[in-house]
C-alpha cells in the first residue's frame, strides 16, 4: 500500500496540499510557447525551474525539450535579473538562432519586481534582438492559478504582442485549441480542414512534441504555428476559444485588440462537446457538415449502443484540469456513466457550478472540488469512502488505483508512463471513439480478471 | 575540428576540451550562463534528492505548488518500510501569503501532518519564494519541535542560491543535525555507514549484503532506504563509506571533524570499483577483524563468477563500439569509463553537470588522444559531440534520453530513472545487459543516420 498513510476518515484542511491535482504556471506557458514555430521557451528565474519544466514534458512526450533559463543567482535576487535576460536574450540569438524568444516569469523574478516590458524594451533599444526576430512575454507567478493559468497567459502574451489587424480579413477562423495534446491539435485541424474551413490553430505543439525519429536532433522541430499565422490572427473573422479556463483570456483579448470576435466552447471530447464545435465551425464559417464528419459521428454513437449495458451506473473518479473535466464529465453522462468524485487543483467556482449542473441527474451524491485542498489525497479519500468503477486521470492516479484495486484509464498531464497520447486523439468524435475504447477496454479487462471460472464469458 | 563554432556558445569554449590538444585547462564550477539550455538544475532540486530517501520522515515542501510536484517521487528511491517520502507534502503558498508571509501556513501544515502521521523526523524545505519573503523557517521549526517532540529540520534550499551541489551542501547541515543523537551503544566496532546511495532500483540493498558478508555492520544508510533512528546514531559507526561526487561529502567531513569518524571514498559502479569499495572498507578493520579480508576476497570471488560468462558473451558484441557519457557528478564518470573497458568499449565523449576541476584533469588523464571533455554541456553541443565522433550508446539522465534516440544512438539512463540496480557486481552485469539491449536494438538499423553509415 503505496499510500496506506492516507486515512479513510476526511478532515477539513486549510493550510495544506497533499499529491496535487496541478502544478504551477510556469510550465504552462513553456509549454504553450513550444506552440509556435521556431520559439525557444525562456524561464525568468532560477535554473531548477526550466530544468523541472523540461525534465516533466520530456517525461510526459519522451520528446527533446530545449528551454532556456536566466539562471538566477544570489545577486540576481537581490538586484533584479534585469542584468541575466539582457544577456540571455543576446545569448540565445546568437547561438541558437529562434525565431522568437517567449519569456515567462516564476515566483522569484516576479516578487523581485522585474518588469519584462521594460526589459525587453531596452534589449531591442540595445539592439540585443536581431531584425525580424520577435520577443514575447507573460507574467507567470507560480503562486497564483495553476498551470493551466500560465498556459493561458502565454496564449494571451501570444495575441497580444503577434496578432496585428491590417484591415482586411483573411477568411480564416482562429482556433485557440486549449492545453490539449499534439494529437489533438492535429485533430482539430484535420476536422476543420474536412469542413472545408479555413483555420489558423494556435499554439499548435503537432510536430513539435510528436516528431518522427530521423536521424536529426533539432532544436526546432518542424512543428508550431507560424509567426505569419500568428500576426494573421488579428484578421481572421472569428475565434473558437476551446476551454474557458485556458484559452478564453487570449480570445477576448484578441477581440478587444483586432475586434475579432470570440465564441467560448469546452474542448470537444466526447460526443455533445464535438456537436457544439461542429456547429460552431459550420455556422461560424457558413459551410455545410460534411458527410464524412457525419459518417465519424455516427461510427462513435454506433460504438456506445453496442456496449451501453456494460457502462450503465458505473462509478467514476476524475481528476485533471478544468477545461478537460467538464465535457468529459459530460461525456460519460451521456453514455449513462455516473462520474462522482471529481477534483481540480486549478481554482474555479465556476467549475465547481458546471460540474454540478452536467452532473444533477446522477443517481449517486456528486462530489466536486477545485482549488487548493482538492487534490488526489482528497480523491483518495473520497474513494476509500464510496468506490468508483473506475479513475480517469494522469498517471499519478496508479497510487489510487493499485492500492484501492481499481481500473484506470490514463488521460491528463502528465503521463510518465504510458505512449499513446502524444498520437492517437481523443477530441472529436474519432478522439471519443479511442476514449470509450480505453474505457471499455479497462473496464471489461477488469471484469475478464474477475469473473469466476463459472461466469467467465468468451463474447462480451 | 571548428564544430564548437557552430554551437558552443563564445563564453563556453573553456568548459570544452579535447584530450591530448594543448595543454589541460578546464573551466568549472561557474554559474550556467544565462540563455544557456543547461541541463542543470538548482538548489532545492540537490536537497530534495539527497533527503527524500529517509522514508520515515516528514518533507514538507514550503513554496509554491511546483517545486513539490516536480519532485514527487520522481527517483524512485525504494524504502523497505514506510512509503511516507512517495507522497508530495506542500504548504502550495499563494499570492496572499507572499505577501503576507507563510509562517502561520508553515506551522499549521507541520502541526496538521505531524499529528496525522506520526514520523520520526520533518524535514521543512526552503525554496526561492521563501528566501525572498524571509519567512523565518528557524524559528518555525524550532517551535514545532518544541510542540511535538520530533525534530523539525530546515534545510536552507532556496534554488538561486547555486546549483545542486549547494543544495547537497543544505542537505548534509540538515542530516547533522539528526547524527549525534541517538544511542550507539551496540554498535560494532566493524561497523559502517553508507553514505551517498539513494536505493535506486533496491541498490542499496544489495551493497549492505557484501558488508553484512564480510563481518560488517552497516549502522545508517545515507539516505538510501533510510531510517530517522539509524541516522541519529550514524556517529557510533566505525567507518563513513562515501559515494557519488558531492553528495554527502560534506557530511563526511562534518562527522569526521565532530565525532572522529574517519572516511574512505567508495564507488559501487563496474567491477574495479565495486571490489576496490569492499576491499578498502576490509583494509580499514583487517586490525580489529583479521579473518575480514578473507571474506572480502571471497564475497569479490563468488560474485565475479556468477557474472563474469555472461559478461563474456556479451563483451563479444560491444567490442569496439563508442560511448559517449554524461552525468551529475563526475565521479560516477570514472566509473563508467573502467566500466565501458569491460565491455571492450571505449568512451569518446565525457561530460558532467557540476564536475570539478580535479575531476576533469583526472579524466584526461584517464580517457583516450580525441576524447572530448565537457562541463555543463548544452543539448546542441552534445548532439554534435554524439554526431562527430559517430557514438554507438549514451549514458546519461532524463532529458539526454530523446536527444540521443533522436539521432538514433542507444541510451542507458544511469541517473535517477534507472529500472534495474547498476550498482554492485549483479549491477555491472545488468549495466552490460542494459547498453547490450540498447546499442544491439534492430530499431537503430531504421534511422536514416545509421542507414546511411552502413551502405
Amino acid at each position: 500500500m503505496l499510500l496506506r498513510h492516507t486515512p479513510t476518515e476526511i478532515k477539513e484542511r486549510k493550510v495544506l496540499t497533499i499529491n496535487p491535482a496541478k502544478t504551477c504556471q510556469p510550465i504552462g506557458a513553456m509549454y504553450a510557447a513550444f506552440g509556435i514555430h521556431g520559439c525557444m521557451p525562456h524561464s525568468h528565474g532560477s535554473q531548477g525551474c526550466c530544468a523541472y519544466h523540461r525534465s516533466a514534458l520530456t517525461r510526459h512526450y519522451k520528446e527533446p525539450v530545449s528551454a532556456t533559463t536566466s539562471s538566477f543567482t544570489e545577486g540576481s535576487s537581490v538586484f533584479g535579473g534585469q542584468a541575466n535576460l539582457l544577456q540571455a536574450l543576446n545569448n540565445i540569438f546568437t547561438v541558437y538562432e529562434p525565431d522568437i524568444v517567449a519569456v515567462h516569469t516564476t515566483c522569484l523574478s516576479e516578487t523581485i519586481g522585474d518588469d519584462l516590458p521594460q526589459i525587453v524594451d531596452k534589449a531591442k533599444k540595445d539592439g540585443l534582438v536581431p531584425e525580424g526576430k520577435k520577443v514575447i512575454y507573460c507574467s507567470t507567478p507560480s503562486y497564483v492559478g495553476s498551470h493551466v493559468t500560465g498556459f493561458s497567459n502565454m496564449v494571451k502574451g501570444m495575441v497580444n504582442l503577434l496578432a496585428e489587424s491590417s484591415g482586411r480579413h483573411n477568411g480564416k477562423v482562429n482556433i485557440i485549441p486549449g492545453w490539449v495534446e499534439p494529437s489533438d491539435m492535429e485533430e482539430l485541424k484535420r476536422l476543420a480542414s474536412l469542413m472545408k474551413v479555413k483555420h489558423i490553430l494556435f499554439p499548435d505543439t503537432s510536430g513539435v512534441f510528436n516528431g518522427p525519429l530521423d536521424g536529426t536532433y533539432r532544436m526546432f522541430p518542424e512543428g508550431g504555428t507560424s509567426l505569419q499565422d500568428l500576426a494573421s490572427a488579428g484578421d481572421s473573422s472569428g475565434t473558437l476559444a476551446l476551454g474557458e479556463w485556458a484559452s478564453a483570456d487570449a480570445a477576448r483579448a484578441l477581440d478587444a485588440k483586432c475586434k475579432v470576435p470570440c465564441r467560448v466552447l469546452d474542448i470537444p471530447y466526447g460526443l455533445a462537446a464535438t456537436d457544439r464545435f461542429i456547429d460552431a465551425l459550420h455556422t461560424l464559417a457558413g459551410v455545410p457538415v460534411p458527410e464524412e464528419v457525419e459518417r465519424e459521428r455516427g461510427q462513435l454513437v454506433d460504438v456506445i449502443s453496442d456496449y451501453h449495458m456494460w457502462l450503465y451506473h458505473k462509478k467514476v473518479a476524475l481528476v485533471g484540469d478544468p477545461d478537460q473535466l467538464i465535457p468529459l464529465t459530460e461525456f460519460l453522462v451521456s453514455v449513462d456513466m455516473c462520474p462522482v468524485h471529481i477534483v481540480t487543483g486549478t481554482p474555479g467556482k465556476a467549475f465547481e457550478a458546471r460540474i454540478k449542473e452536467i452532473t444533477k441527474d446522477v443517481p449517486y451524491e456528486v462530489n466536486v472540488k477545485a482549488g487548493g485542498q482538492a487534490d488526489m489525497f482528497l480523491l483518495h479519500q473520497w474513494i476509500k469512502n464510496d468506490p468508483v468503477d473506475l479513475i480517469i486521470g494522469n498517471t499519478y492516479c496508479k497510487y489510487i488505483s493499485r492500492d484501492e484495486d481499481i481500473p484506470m484509464v490514463r488521460h491528463g498531464f502528465p503521463i510518465l508512463d504510458r505512449v499513446g497520447h502524444q498520437y492517437f486523439p481523443t477530441v472529436g468524435y474519432k478522439g471519443g471513439l479511442r476514449l470509450l475504447e480505453k474505457i471499455l477496454s479497462a473496464l471489461l479487462d477488469r471484469k475478464d480478471r474477475d469473473d469466476p471460472e463459472e461466469t467467465f464469458e468468451l463474447v462480451i | 575540428m571548428s564544430i564548437e563554432a557552430g554551437v558552443v556558445l563564445e563564453e563556453r569554449r573553456d568548459q570544452v576540451h579535447r584530450v591530448g590538444e594543448g595543454d589541460f585547462e578546464l573551466a568549472c564550477n561557474r554559474a550556467s550562463l544565462a540563455g544557456a539550455v543547461s541541463q542543470r538544475a538548482c538548489v532545492f532540486c540537490g536537497s530534495r534528492v539527497v533527503l527524500y530517501p529517509v522514508a520515515d520522515a516528514l518533507h514538507l515542501v514550503h513554496g509554491p505548488i511546483g517545486c513539490a510536484v516536480y519532485t514527487w517521487d520522481i527517483r524512485g528511491s525504494l524504502s523497505s518500510g514506510p512509503e511516507l517520502h512517495r507522497n508530495s507534502f506542500s504548504t502550495d503558498l499563494r499570492e496572499k501569503d507572499v505577501i503576507f508571509g507563510g509562517e502561520t501556513k508553515l506551522a499549521d501544515a507541520l502541526d496538521e501532518l505531524i499529528e496525522r502521521h506520526k514520523p520520526k523526523a520533518a524535514f521543512v524545505y526552503s525554496t526561492c519564494i521563501v528566501g525572498i519573503i524571509g519567512d523565518d523557517m528557524e524559528a518555525v521549526c524550532r517551535k514545532a519541535e518544541e510542540r511535538h517532540g520530533i525534530p523539525v529540520i530546515p534545510v536552507m534550499s532556496e534554488g538561486f542560491k547555486g546549483s545542486k551541489r549547494e543544495g547537497y551542501l543544505a542537505a548534509c547541515k540538515a542530516l547533522s543535525r539528526l547524527v549525534g543523537t541517538g544511542d550507539t551503544s551496540d554498535i560494532s566496532p566493524v561497523s559502517i555507514n553508507i553514505l551517498g546511495d539513494f536505493n535506486l532500483a533496491g541498490e542499496i540493498w544489495i551493497l549492505r549484503k557484501y558488508y553484512e558478508r564480510m563481518g560488517v555492520q552497516v549502522v545508517a544508510n545515507v539516505t538510501g532506504d533510510g531510517r530517522v533512528a539509524d541516522l541519529r546514531r550514524a556517529h557510533g559507526a566505525a567507518l563513513n563509506v562515501v559515494q557519488c561526487s558531492g553528495a554527502t561529502l560534506a557530511l563526511a567531513n562534518m562527522m569526521q571533524k565532530e565525532y572522529g569518524v574517519p572516511f574512505v571514498r567508495a564507488s559501487y559502479v563496474g567491477i574495479e570499483d565495486m571490489a576496490e569499495a569492499l576491499y578498502v572498507v576490509a583494509e580499514h578493520f583487517k586490525d580489529k577483524d583479521p579473518g575480514i579480508v578473507e571474506r572480502t576476497s571471497a564475497v569479490v570471488r563468488d560474485e565475479l563468477e556468477a557474472i563474469m560468462p555472461e559478461l563474456a558473451r556479451l563483451r563479444k558484441d560491444l567490442e569496439g563500439k563508442s560511448a559517449a557519457i554524461y552525468v551529475g557528478g563526475a565521479f560516477k564518470a570514472f566509473s563508467l569509463i573502467k566500466a565501458f573497458r569491460h565491455l571492450g568499449m571505449k568512451v569518446s565523449v565525457v561530460g558532467s553537470q557540476t564536475g570539478t576541476s580535479e575531476d576533469y584533469k583526472e579524466l584526461a588523464r584517464v580517457t583516450d588522444p580525441g576524447t572530448i571533455i565537457v562541463d555543463d554541456a548544452t543539448p546542441l553541443e552534445l548532439a554534435a559531440f554524439v554526431k562527430e565522433k559517430n557514438v554507438d550508446v549514451f549514458v546519461g539522465g532524463i532529458k539526454e534520453r530523446p536527444i540521443a534516440y533522436k539521432l538514433g544512438v542507444g541510451f542507458c539512463d544511469h541517473n535517477h530513472e534507472r529500472k534495474l540496480a547498476l550498482e554492485g557486481f549483479v549491477g555491472m552485469l545488468n549495466f552490460a545487459r542494459e547498453i547490450h539491449s540498447s546499442a544491439m536494438s534492430p530499431v537503430w538499423r531504421f534511422t536514416p543516420r545509421r542507414a546511411e553509415q552502413r551502405s
